[in-house]
């Protein structure tokens, strides 16, 4: 599969392929991983180091292996087959096992299904060996050393000649075996079982069994693909803005209509634009919350679209709805809907270029500490809470970490500094007093209870009573545990 | 319900003021309770003033409060922009470092205007744009004494493209939600100010 891989393209107009083997380091060595026919036709075979395979086949063409194309090329296969049935799933690295039952008859029968399928594997330009059998495990072995069909309930017959490697053992299993003249399968399975575990362990018998459907081999089948996205190729590539503004257009109408049906709306859309040299270049709208209106999540992508390259032509365009969360179905009625979404797209845009962390919302708190009294919640994911509860008490409009003032006994002093202004104190009002919470840690709060006031003081070398006095009220606290002053916010 | 402010002391809709002194975030706070609708304040991550949203709700409900914190000057006036355009939210508050060029400050204004938002902005002293609608200036002063939940303040304009320059003092009434006229409207003449354009 490897190299049919990375050849598939040439031979389909090649007639006579050239050696070809794709390559793997076994232990510091390369080895050949995967040969195509015309290599096997010359010689060579699996696990043959490569300059073996050079000397016997001087044109023989290499190539290092991918295991992660590897892997994806079989992936791609896998869902290629959905076509025959759903129950799909990669087996090994090179093998993919499909669950027909029940799906063979809408093919015309087992035959032609395998025909089928081999006619437009090889179309592809994948040689594929098919193995049709009762189990799992049956249907292996043929795939692998025998391609055919198994008749229903000839799984032991058909598998009777083949070799003991075709149970998918390990090779010391397999040539111990060989040693004790078990060459076939049916002389293995002729063997009391409780010589063979005795002898091999019970992975022989379990393997017997499976093979033979004395066990269930059940297999589990790839997850279906995600509804969640919709592609366009485009006859034409497009470079403007409106153009792709209308493709993209056309994607949402059906994925909208999706996440309607599914009572679902999209948190996050991504949106990968494919140029004609192949780049991709990938825009991310993040959605203030879940939302399946087609007009306003294209207003969102407007300002990213405008921003992409688009080369020599955009040739493909492919939306993903990465995040959703549940949206009911509700009417609207006319008091609500219009402002809050307008607030809502602006929050989205916003957020979109400083964050979704960096757009808040205050909601109430619990603790009766002045700076813990409140909760910033980003505001894409959290819900105004109106009413907030009448403070009894004053709190300042602006607050800081406490900076810490000069001055001590538990009147405020009568001049202090802060941040570079010299005040003179006209009027202070308090105490109040806040006691920490003894049940919660807060480093801030370890110096004990606090002493807050209100205090007035005026600006030094403005004049007394003038126009030009200037004053500043301040929120101050002192600590009486370690008699020192500190400004946490201003008044007004 | 609301109490209007004195004409003089409304701020004109849909155009993009600027404020700076020490007391423009009270500034702002009572303006921003004369609007309906969200309030948009944008501030910038690092600093340290931080608003109080219990202090906050004697001028309005913190719950109409969407607070931006952005990391960089120039998103502070990118979300400005977008929020004034937009004309979802009732103001734009924005605190920024230094004053915006004329360029930014013209966009602002245009936003504001094809937004139908008003915007203010809270500049540093000293500082200001030629685009700006007015700039005021706005500092305590020393109370009366009798009462501390009375925030005295100097309003004064140090700039109207339209209209007389005003110097009033007021306080905030936080019971009834109106700004209360102490004051000296129109008394400019005993103190000038510096930079009447």
């Amino acid at each position: 599969m490897a190299s049919a891989r990375l050849t598939r393209r040439s031979t389909r107009f090649d007639a006579t392929p050239a050696p070809f083997a794709v390559l793997r380091a076994v232990r510091g060595a390369d080895r050949i991983h995967c040969l195509n026919a015309a290599a096997e036709t010359a010689g060579l075979s699996r696990g043959q180091g490569v300059t073996d395979a050079r000397a016997i086949c001087p044109d023989l063409v290499t190539a290092p292996s991918d295991l992660r194309a590897e892997q994806r090329f079989l992936l791609t296969i896998a869902r290629w087959m959905d076509r025959y049935a759903p129950f799909v799933a990669p087996d090994g690295e090179d093998a993919l096992v499909l669950d027909i039952s029940g799906a063979a008859h809408l093919f015309g029968g087992e035959e032609a299904l395998l025909e089928d399928m081999a006619d437009r594997l090889s179309r592809a330009g994948l040689e594929a060996r098919l193995g049709c059998a009762d189990t799992r495990g049956a249907a292996w072995a043929l795939a692998h050393f025998a391609p055919g069909i198994a008749p229903p309930g000839a799984t032991r017959a058909t598998l009777a000649r083949l070799t003991p490697e075709a149970l998918r053992i390990d090779a010391d299993t397999a040539t111990g075996l060989r040693r004790l003249g078990l060459d076939t399968i049916d002389a293995v399975a002729n063997v009391p079982r409780i010589s063979l575990a005795r002898r091999f362990g019970t992975g022989l018998t379990h393997r017997l069994d499976r093979v033979l459907g004395a066990e269930p081999d059940p297999i589990s089948p790839l997850a279906p693909e995600s509804d969640w996205e919709v592609s366009k190729l485009l006859q034409e590539p497009v470079g403007t803005v409106p153009a792709v503004m209308a493709v993209l257009e056309q994607l949402l109408e059906p994925l909208c209509l999706r996440l309607e049906q599914a009572e679902q709306g999209a948190r996050q859309l991504s949106l990968h634009v494919r140029r004609t040299d192949h780049t991709v270049s990938v825009l991310e709208v993040g959605l203030a919350r879940p939302m399946r209106d087609v007009e306003r999540i294209l207003g969102l992508f407007a300002k990213g679209v405008e921003a992409v390259d688009a080369g020599f032509g955009i040739e493909h365009l492919r939306l993903v709805a990465t995040s959703r969360e549940p949206l009911r179905l509700r009417q609207l009625t006319r008091a609500e809907g219009e402002g809050a979404d307008h607030l809502s797209d602006l929050i989205s845009r916003i957020a979109g270029r400083v964050g979704f962390e960096h757009v808040l919302r205050y909601l109430p708190g619990q603790s009766h500490l002045p700076e813990h009294s409140f909760i910033i919640a980003p505001a894409a994911y959290s819900e105004a809470a109106p009413g907030w509860p009448a403070s009894a008490t004053l709190r300042p409009l602006v607050h800081f970490p406490p900076e810490p003032l000069e001055g001590q006994g538990p009147r405020p002093p009568k001049r202090f500094r802060w941040r570079g202004m010299r005040l003179t104190l006209l009027s202070a009002e308090g105490p109040e007093r806040i006691s920490p919470e003894w049940w919660l840690d807060r480093p801030a709060w370890r110096s004990g209870v606090r002493d807050y006031w209100r205090v007035e003081a005026r600006k030094d070398g403005t004049a007394a009573h003038g126009a030009e006095e200037e004053t500043r009220r301040l929120w101050l606290f002192h600590t009486p545990q370690t008699d020192a002053w500190s400004v946490q916010g201003v008044l007004a | 319900m609301k109490v209007r402010f004195p004409t003089d002391l409304q701020l004109r809709p849909t155009r993009a003021h600027e404020v700076c002194g020490p007391s423009a975030a009270v500034f702002a706070a009572c303006h921003a309770s004369q609007q309906d609708g969200p309030i948009l304040w944008i501030t910038e991550v690092w600093r340290s003033d931080r608003l109080h949203p219990r202090g906050l709700s004697r001028f309005f409900d913190p719950a109409r409060l969407v607070l931006i914190e952005a990391r960089r000057a120039i998103d502070v006036l990118w979300s400005a922009e977008e929020g004034l355009r937009s004309g979802a939210v009732g103001m734009v508050v924005a605190e920024l470092t230094r004053a915006p060029d004329l360029t930014a400050s013209r966009r602002l204004q245009l936003a504001a205007e094809a937004g139908g938002t008003l915007g203010l902005f809270i500049i540093p002293e000293g500082t200001g744009s030629n685009a700006a609608e007015t700039r005021w200036h706005a500092t305590p002063i020393r109370g009366s004494g009798a009462v501390w939940d009375s925030t005295p303040m100097r309003w004064r304009t140090i700039k109207n493209k339209r209209g007389t320059l005003v110097n009033a003092e007021v306080a905030w009434d936080a019971t009834a939600h109106r700004l209360l006229l102490d004051t000296t409207l129109g008394k400019r003449a005993a103190h000038p100010p510096q930079h009447a354009l």
